[in-house]
């Protein structure tokens, strides 16, 4: 469904050769405003692949703006934004992006409420998604095995057939994360995906993302506020502030930033 | 699209509970209903008059219009007021099969062009009105052109990702839209007054008994039809992706679905389906004209399915039934509180019943089972 039409020549601000050569997730000076108020300012991030990233920064900092971006939910005022090289994200709407590889974790959990558990991963599974090819559907017992897998991994395992309305808070952010891992996606957005976690789940949770990461084969950005969290994932940090990057790398080159400390820390 | 699939659905994924409920109405639509009409003596008090079958096959035709409206609106949760634009135009299809059949049997003896065209003084049939004297062609366009209009205007809509209530009111506009293109005699559809004086339809008189019972008949199997092919769609997975767009819509594009298309296939089909039941009510009340088209019209079909219970196919074909059943008892008995009913009915429904009478029915059953 991509032609070459959505692969665009890229300015090159950073001098000769392809800047976004070698990355999974390529965003260049890209702005968003709001009636007047800056969401982004500029903002620029490389992201490699197989890549772990955590994202950080006050509330108002742009980062689910920059998701929204990523995912073609909001269209930049200017800037590129560019996924596998060369795929201009600019120019495409949620679900080809989606179908391209890139997969979103909501900060609020959206799961499907009048749906059962097994149903949610069954929609996230992937397969053909047109009309008639999901009209004419019949799930093998190779793709149930891998519904099943994935509900153990979430530990919803006994809810199989639970509605999803019904799963508490923390559950529906598991289940969200199962139907990501259902669409074997290549880059995985998470907001916020421990919010309203107890101790325990948020250690689990911790788990299954680097589990996700160690194999090398997708690329996460994690958007969360939980600094035990971040530090638990051990991965490169980004922090954002007033729509830009404020400072980047590990978390203990973060919190001995004074920049970073005067904006976040310091509050 | 593997080959056990087809039938596998349709009997694994439903419990025997429907299988049953469908045999019985089988029965009491395809065999008590013509013995009853048929084998008794007409001054027995079981007898089932004439008038009655023709208005049960209305009311037949009314459940699979109610079952369009609840494919379109209930799973998709596209509440379109303009449904009874695609059941008018497969009723127009229908009228101008008939009119093309009475031949040189009307008032001016013109073999060649309908009364009100020779009326008119036209010379010649218009060219849309070409293919008519076919039964198939008029067959084909009362699926077609509902299911064409259906398409262009829900792809203009859906793109453009107008939903909810602005959907509703374009949808009132385009049924207001056709009602007046319609009522102009230049459209060639016979204005005002519609098409009608209709004497057979494939041979069979209309006015004989006979033809009318075939007619209800036909009109159950339709309906049966109807509720297999959207008891398929629903079951399917494309039926969960249906109920996922209503209930969070963007969410859905997330995961790599265009609810443009989703949308337009329940749509169009519900359009074609619509038009059918269209098709086969126009030969049982015998006129088809624009008021047909009228928007409130349209807003009494989501009226029925909101009564039954939406989302749920049984409880349109039941709200079609109860509605209408209560429409003609109390027209009869008295008229001037019919509107009251309705709107109160609505009301009541909408605040009291959100599940409609399936959903009473179901909360009954529940509280049954707690006190045993």
């Amino acid at each position: 469904m991509l032609d070459d039409k959505f692969e665009v020549q890229v300015d090159e601000p950073h001098g000769p050769g392809v800047p976004a050569a070698g990355s999974i997730l390529y965003l260049d000076g890209v702005s968003v405003s709001f009636d007047g108020f800056k969401a982004l300012n500029a903002l620029s991030l490389i992201l490699a692949p197989g890549e772990l990233r955590t994202i950080v920064g006050p509330n108002g900092a742009g980062k689910t703006t920059m998701m929204d971006v990523i995912t073609g939910k909001t269209r930049p005022d200017e800037g590129d934004v560019l996924f596998d090289e060369k795929v201009d994200l600019t120019r495409l709407d949620e679900s080809e992006i989606a179908n391209l590889g890139i997969g979103r974790k909501f900060q609020k959990p959206t799961v499907f409420e009048h749906l059962s558990v097994f149903e949610n991963l069954e929609l996230a599974l992937k397969a053909d998604r047109g009309a008639f090819a999901t009209l004419m559907f019949w799930l093998s017992g190779e793709q149930r095995d891998t519904i099943d897998a994935t509900m153990a991994r979430i530990g919803l395992a006994d809810k199989s057939r639970h509605l999803a309305g019904a799963l508490s808070h923390g559950q529906k952010q598991w289940l969200e994360i199962g139907m990501l891992l259902m669409q074997d996606q290549r880059l995985l957005l998470l907001d916020e995906p421990v919010a309203g976690m107890t101790d325990s789940e948020t250690e689990a949770t911790a788990q299954l993302i680097l589990d996700l990461a160690r194999d090398g084969s997708r690329s996460l950005v994690v958007v969360e506020h939980d600094m035990e969290f971040v530090r638990a994932l051990g991965a490169k940090v980004t922090v954002l502030h007033e729509g830009s990057v404020l400072a980047e790398g590990t978390l203990e080159t973060i919190q001995a930033d004074s920049k970073v400390i005067e904006v976040y820390l310091g509050r | 699209m593997n080959a056990p699939s087809l039938s596998a659905r349709l009997l694994a994924a439903d419990d025997r509970r429907l299988w049953l409920g469908m045999a019985g109405c089988a029965i009491a639509f395809l065999v008590v209903v013509p013995m009853l009409n048929l084998a008794m003596p007409p001054d027995s008090a079981l007898h089932m008059p004439n008038y009655m079958v023709t208005l049960l096959g209305k009311y037949l035709c009314y459940a699979t219009l109610a079952l369009a409206m609840d494919l379109v609106w209930g799973y998709c949760g596209v509440l379109s007021l303009g449904h009874g634009a695609f059941f008018a135009l497969g009723g127009y299809a229908m009228g101008m099969f008939m009119m093309r059949s009475i031949g040189a049997r009307g008032v001016y003896g013109n073999a060649d062009l309908p009364d009100f065209m020779v009326f008119l003084n036209w010379k010649e049939l218009p060219w849309y009105w070409m293919g008519f004297d076919h039964f198939w062609f008029a067959a084909l366009m009362a699926l077609a052109v509902p299911g064409a209009l259906a398409f262009v205007f829900g792809w203009l809509a859906f793109r453009s990702r107008i939903t909810g209530v602005y959907l509703s009111i374009i949808t009132q506009a385009m049924t207001y839209a056709l009602m007046l293109a319609f009522f102009r005699n230049e459209m060639g559809f016979g204005g005002n007054n519609g098409l009608t004086d209709f004497k057979d339809i494939l041979g069979f008189p209309l006015a004989e008994p006979s033809t009318k019972l075939g007619l209800y008949m036909l009109s159950a199997l339709v309906l049966g039809l109807a509720f297999l092919v959207a008891r398929f769609v629903v079951t399917s997975k494309l039926g969960r992706i249906m109920m996922a767009v209503r209930d969070a819509e963007s969410r859905v594009r997330f995961l790599g679905y265009s609810p443009t298309w989703v949308k337009l296939f329940g749509f169009t089909l519900s359009a074609m389906l619509a038009g059918l039941a269209g098709a086969l009510y126009v030969p049982q009340v015998g006129i088809i004209n624009p008021s047909e088209f009228s928007p409130a019209n349209s807003i009494e079909i989501a009226i029925w399915v909101a009564v039954g219970g939406r989302g749920t196919l049984v409880g349109a074909v039941l709200g079609a039934f109860a509605v209408n059943g209560a429409k003609t008892w109390l027209t009869g008995a008295a008229p001037e509180l019919w509107l009251f009913l309705l709107g109160a009915l609505f009301i009541a429904v909408t605040l009291g019943l959100p599940k409609g009478l399936l959903g009473l029915w179901g909360q009954i059953r529940r509280k049954e089972k707690a006190h045993a």
